[in-house]
């Protein structure tokens, strides 16, 4: 009896050497998103876009040996379950971890995989945000282990508080956010960077409503009516954002949208015609810039998921990391970490770099209103805006550049004061 | 002003849509003491069948086919599980209908993904009905509350004046005496538990593409779902109406009110800064508790009348 277990035991070890000796191969990242509950639909299309992109690394052997592979994690999108997640990862032996959706979970893993680090010095853990943009994770709480390829609430909002600064017509601003970590931040933000750009602005309204919950936008937007406001400003994404503009739309509010996800899933269907030159929104990237070197890969992303490709950042992120395990020939996190600090990258928009001081991606960034496309789907339709080719899914409406933000003037200095762990 | 009546019409909109998912549940109640805690995934089962139907069909057909094909599957399983666990009292029923909750959740995952359905309004609903000053009030939710109005009426008359309708009042409080006058006492519990479901299947096609289709539609209007039957009175059809209004009206309006301590004590000459202790206790607006007021109203309600507004039994 003990001879057969112990055989057994010792049959497993000996295969489970084997599977981590095949596995160094393979680089796997753990993707930490919603993929069921509220958001369950944007962590699906996010883990759509990484698999394409790796699969692309994959075919080109951008990291010149092993291959990427993404394993999706349902993080349900609360902050307590994504530390499961991030356990989990970690007990499956991933190195890598991605995670965008929503600030608090965000603000966990990388509190948490900084901890873990620490402990676990030869088993450290890199953490790779696409998304999740609260200003705290590379200024106050920045840590070495976390690096971001989005631009943050800080800077998006210093450049559309700059462009919207221009419009003599605004006089009065409505703040609605999602009452979270990231929802508090910019409602935060936009109140000081208004109140210095343009004193004489009256924010009217400033709601925080609990994230995923509301399913009726209407009372908010009968708010809005009340308080006269010329134009509304919004960090909400996913549902909350789709459900707040169909809630504008049904009650005939007429001011403008200054977003920064109503290009996100869905949006675009519940926008309507009614949003033609009133939703603006700020992004790395959208499917009309011109130069548009991008143009190939998110038509055949389409082709492939019959559905609008949406975050660059996904491909720049990726690729970048390649590089990286290109360049150490090694897949360690703490040689990628270092290998990333500082790193350059010609991105489809421009050079982007990942500033050494907070981990913080600085690109240059688009602010775009939606109008009437071109073409609706495949075909052309009678009135649309000649230099929007591409309609977001399917709507007949398509982005229209206003105006290109440099990445020199996206950056903003941070407070980040980073602890860097010995280089071996 | 407009902002005034607007927010009337949105929240008794809102009222009327609680008041059709509830009403089922409170009909099941008071006819065979059932507490049904399925009843809010029956109402999601009512929107994704519509969304199915409605894509090969169209909208109009699924407006008939998937509260019936809800109502059989209530009674189905109120002829094949509940009768069964009946005997054994209310506790196996209650828990019965929550484990039947679950599955259904999973049920959904499995068959429609976990992801947000495209499950849209009728183009020929998808605009105004009415302006009211410069707002818009949307056809959708005008047909909302014109549903929700003819069943409260269909529900009034079938119970009322229909034979059926006595034989299922006189079920309720003498089941005896109506078995021994001949009638299928445990047929008209399984249809009114069918009855049930189906309404709550109406709410749900209605709901669906009103606000979004997705698995966790169910979770989200569960528990105010009961909030509205308790507040209302165990049992009580007009006591769910009263207070599905009552709770529509007041979650539409707290959200317009941005009061909180911090107003309130600076009026009593008390300055309050982000320093302050417990700042973040204090800075909190009405408009942000909305979503928690009917909790609030339920506990209240509980504490000082606990057979809710118009409920005849005690407790």
């Amino acid at each position: 009896m003990f001879k057969q277990t112990f055989g057994a035991l010792a049959a497993g070890a000996i295969l489970g050497l084997a599977a981590s000796a095949a596995s160094a191969q393979t680089v796997k990242i753990g993707y930490i998103d919603p993929l069921s509950g509220p958001f369950a639909n944007v962590g699906e299309a996010g883990l759509k876009q990484f698999q394409f992109v790796i699969d692309d690394i994959n075919a080109r052997n951008l990291t010149g040996g092993p291959k990427l592979e993404i394993v999706p994690l349902d993080n349900k999108g609360t902050p307590q379950e994504s530390l499961n997640q991030l356990k989990v990862a970690i007990d499956r032996g991933m190195r890598f971890v991605t995670q965008g959706n929503g600030s608090g979970a965000a603000l966990a893993i990388s509190d948490a995989v900084a901890k873990h680090n620490e402990r676990n010095p030869g088993q450290s853990v890199l953490y790779l945000n696409y998304a999740a943009v609260d200003p705290d994770l590379t200024n106050s709480k920045c840590n070495f282990w976390h690096f971001r390829f989005d631009v943050n609430a800080d800077m998006k909002m210093e450049a559309l508080t700059t462009y919207l600064a221009k419009d003599q017509g605004i006089k009065k601003v409505y703040l609605i956010h999602q009452n979270y970590a990231f929802g508090q931040q910019n409602s935060r933000i936009a109140k000081e960077l208004l109140a210095r750009k343009r004193p004489d602005i009256q924010i009217v309204g400033d709601d925080l409503h609990p994230i995923g919950q509301v399913k009726d936008f209407s009372p908010y937007v009968a708010k809005m009516k009340a308080a006269n406001a010329d134009i509304v400003i919004t960090g909400n994404w996913g549902n909350d954002m789709s459900l707040l503009i169909k809630a504008a739309k049904d009650a005939n509010y007429n001011g403008a949208f200054y977003t920064y996800y109503a290009g996100g899933l869905g949006t675009p269907t519940a926008m309507g015609e009614a949003a033609a030159g009133k939703v603006k929104q700020i992004t790395e990237w959208h499917a009309n810039i011109a130069p548009n070197k991008t143009e190939k890969f998110a038509n055949e992303f389409e082709k492939k998921y019959k559905l609008d490709f949406y975050y660059l950042r996904v491909n720049t992120m990726m690729y970048m990391l390649a590089d990286a395990i290109k360049k150490e020939k090694s897949a360690e996190p703490l040689k990628v970490a270092f290998a990333l600090e500082g790193m350059k990258f010609a991105s489809d928009t421009g050079e982007v770099e990942m500033r050494a001081s907070d981990h913080q991606i600085i690109n240059p960034m688009y602010i775009s209103t939606i109008v009437k496309a071109a073409n609706k789907g495949d075909k052309p339709q009678a009135g649309g805006d000649k230099s929007v080719k591409y309609d977001q899914e399917d709507t007949g409406l398509g982005f229209k550049t206003d105006a290109r933000i440099e990445a020199y003037v996206v950056s903003q200095p941070t407070s980040c004061q980073m602890k860097r762990p010995p280089k071996s | 002003m407009e902002f005034f009546l607007i927010s009337l019409l949105n929240g008794v909109s809102y009222g009327l849509l609680l008041f059709m998912l509830s009403s089922g549940l409170t009909l099941i109640f008071s006819m065979m003491g059932v507490l049904n805690f399925a009843h809010a995934s029956f109402y999601m089962l009512g929107a994704y069948f519509a969304y199915q139907i409605s894509v090969k069909f169209g909208f109009w057909p699924a407006l008939l086919m998937a509260p019936l094909v809800v109502g059989v599957l209530g009674a189905l399983v109120e002829r094949f599980m509940l009768r069964r666990v009946h005997k054994f009292g209310h506790v196996p029923e209650l828990l019965l209908t929550f484990g039947l909750a679950y599955l259904i959740e999973e049920f959904v995952h499995l068959i429609w993904g976990r992801s947000s359905l495209d499950y849209k309004v009728p183009t020929e609903m998808d605009g105004p009905l009415f302006t009211l000053y410069t707002t818009t009030f949307p056809m959708y939710r005008g047909f909302m509350m014109l549903v929700a109005v003819l069943m409260l009426l269909a529900i009034f008359l079938v119970l009322t004046r229909t034979r059926i309708g006595l034989v299922i009042q006189a079920s309720l409080t003498h089941p005896d005496t109506v078995e021994a006058l001949g009638h299928n006492v445990p047929r008209v519990f399984m249809l009114v538990f069918g009855g049930g479901c189906a309404l709550a299947g109406l709410a749900g096609v209605i709901g669906g593409n009103a606000f979004v289709t997705e698995p966790g539609m169910a979770a989200a209007v569960g528990s105010i779902v009961f909030v509205v039957a308790v507040v209302g009175g165990m049992g009580s059809l007009a006591g769910a109406f009263v207070a599905s209004l009552l709770i529509g009206v007041i979650q539409t309006f707290a959200v317009a009110m941005d009061y909180s301590f911090v107003t309130l004590l600076k009026s009593a000459g008390f300055v309050i800064t982000p320093d302050t202790f417990l700042y973040s206790l204090w800075k909190l607006t009405i408009a942000q508790t909305a979503p928690i007021l009917p909790y609030l109203f339920l506990v209240l309600i509980l504490i000082f009348r606990p057979r809710g507004l118009m409920g005849t039994r005690e407790g």
